[in-house]
């Protein structure tokens, strides 16, 4: 499979405190890249690099390499803007905007895009059916997106993502504020959403991690531990540590 | 182990509820006293003719306050209108732009300072930087000096209500590759904006009733306010305290009161509707 990412001597530091440590990892195009760990290993760190909104606290700072298609997005001559229309992000509350349901789609497509308005109607449509959102959406787009239910106000930020095409989806613990119903239903989206887009997941069920990637990574005190086939990862861990995060022994 | 007896501690706690209580009770109960008293001397000067005529000179009959209420309102709405803007872009740099840390600093105290000036010094200050400069007392001087007073009040509400805006919004709006600025405007702002809109009506309650920036600016006038920019103006502070305090006639003294009765109604109003207002925005949430 064709290389998306590939993260090389990466480290991070919050001011002074190193959080993490020259992490190597590639992320295939077209996959579900699970990121594992105990809390504060420096999953959601690791991730946060990758569309640079770590720089919104000016004592962040990341060194190394961060290779999206060969290009180092750490270097100055990146357009962040461009950047992050290439790389979404989904949080782990969702996050509407306080508009209605089509305008929290429309509102960054049209800043990305020129479009006419009968386009626009069907992009927003067509990401709302791909978020798996459109039949419970369909006869309330113009009310608030804040009163749809946090499953579904996930599957809306999951739909505002999707919409600017972007190439790469990030997901911090996505489903760990929503039932396990609606953590379902996402589940079930994010197996379509990999036919066209390069998913990487932080998560803290490693049932999940099973459940839905390709590959896994499992992070430890900001290193990155061990890497590998998800499969292999949770039936045949090389290392130690992993194998006992894995079966519960610590995390 | 010997157990520790729990009488003190049960009184104790007795004694701190019941003094809390007292003193709830003593706030409310001067809160009445006040709105009974003025209700009390100033319902009888409330005639339609006190609604519409506009006030008139000493010893001529039938006067009314509809001049010094419309200037009021003329001059509030100016200081709102002065105000208003650079208190809020104020507020956004002291919430939204942490890293102009120098900056903010002096904002910050500026508006501390601002905030303890007494009303009587920002009077002295636009009388002697605008009223002496132009050779005129006006309302829109009065306007300027309430709009000093309403700044760092808007200013500090903006902020903590930008505050109150979790970060995971704004991250999610920067990680659609949204800019700073939309980010902060679009997103931010309009998720506070009935914080933001009760800062503001917050302001303008405070500085309605203020008398003495006004007896150096507005002044007072026995003719409707049109002249608002260029000529003294009547407003209900300073007719309360003129009639209240200048004048030997019963009926104005009476005036004075139904004045004070109706800024006191004016002041309760806007709290009101800022409390509905706020209470909505956290059903909304």
């Amino acid at each position: 499979m064709a290389i998306k990412i590939q993260t090389k001597n990466l480290n991070f530091f919050y001011g002074e405190h190193q959080a993490l440590f020259d992490n190597d990892l590639t992320v295939e195009e077209k996959a579900i890249t699970a990121v594992i760990g105990p809390s504060g290993c420096g999953k959601s760190t690791h991730l946060r690099v990758y569309n640079r909104i770590f720089e919104l606290y000016r004592e962040q700072r990341a060194e190394g390499e961060v290779l999206l298609d060969g290009k180092n997005i750490l270097d100055a001559d990146v357009d962040v803007l461009e950047l992050r229309r290439r790389i979404g992000m989904i949080f782990q509350k969702p996050t509407p905007f306080p508009m209605s349901v089509f305008e929290n789609v429309a509102y960054p497509l049209r800043l990305h895009y020129k479009l006419s308005r009968s386009e626009l109607g069907d992009r927003v449509r067509q990401a709302l059916i791909d978020a798996s959102l459109w039949d419970e959406v369909k006869d309330k787009l113009k009310s608030s997106g804040l009163a749809l239910s946090g499953g579904q106000q996930q599957r809306l930020c999951i739909a505002r993502a999707i919409a600017v095409e972007p190439e790469v989806l990030l997901m911090d613990e996505p489903t760990s504020a929503i039932d396990p119903v609606a953590t379902l239903k996402i589940e079930e989206l994010m197996f379509n959403l990999k036919q066209h887009f390069t998913i990487v997941i932080v998560t803290h069920n490693m049932q999940q991690a099973a459940r839905i990637s390709d590959v896994t990574a499992f992070f430890y005190k900001g290193k990155i531990i061990e890497t590998g086939a998800t499969k292999q990862i949770f039936t045949n861990p090389r290392n130690r540590k992993t194998e006992e995060y894995i079966t519960g022994r610590f995390g | 182990m010997k157990k520790k007896t729990i009488f003190f501690r049960k009184s104790t706690d007795r004694l701190v509820r019941f003094a809390s209580g007292l003193a709830v009770a003593v706030a409310v109960a001067v809160m009445f006293w006040i709105i009974i008293t003025v209700f009390r001397y100033g319902s009888s000067a409330l005639k339609p003719g006190f609604f519409l005529n506009p006030s008139k000179p000493y010893g001529i009959p039938d006067g009314g306050i509809a001049n010094a209420f419309l200037g009021t309102i003329f001059i509030t709405f100016g200081a709102a209108v002065l105000a208003t803007p650079p208190a809020l872009l104020g507020g956004i740099c002291l919430s939204e732009y942490k890293e102009f840390r120098r900056l903010n600093a002096v904002l910050r105290f500026a508006a501390n300072v601002m905030m303890g000036m007494p009303s009587v010094i920002v009077g002295l200050f636009v009388y002697t930087s605008v009223v002496v400069p132009t050779g005129n007392f006006s309302g829109f001087a009065g306007s300027i000096a309430l709009a000093i007073i309403m700044f760092p009040v808007i200013m500090r509400t903006t902020e903590d209500m930008l505050g109150m805006v979790p970060y995971a919004l704004r991250e999610s709006a920067l990680a659609l590759g949204l800019t700073r600025t939309r980010t902060t405007i679009q997103i931010v702002c309009r998720s506070a904006r009935k914080g933001l809109l009760t800062g503001i009506l917050l302001a303008l309650s405070r500085v309605s009733g203020e008398t003495a920036p006004l007896l150096f600016t507005a002044l007072f006038a026995d003719r409707w306010p049109w002249n608002y920019f260029t000529q003294p103006t009547a407003n209900l502070p300073v007719l309360i305290t003129e009639y209240s305090t200048n004048s030997p006639f019963a009926e104005m003294h009476r005036a004075g009161w139904g004045a004070a009765l109706v800024v006191t109604v004016l002041v309760l109003a806007i709290n009101v509707a800022t409390r509905i207002l706020f209470r909505e925005k956290k059903h909304g949430n």
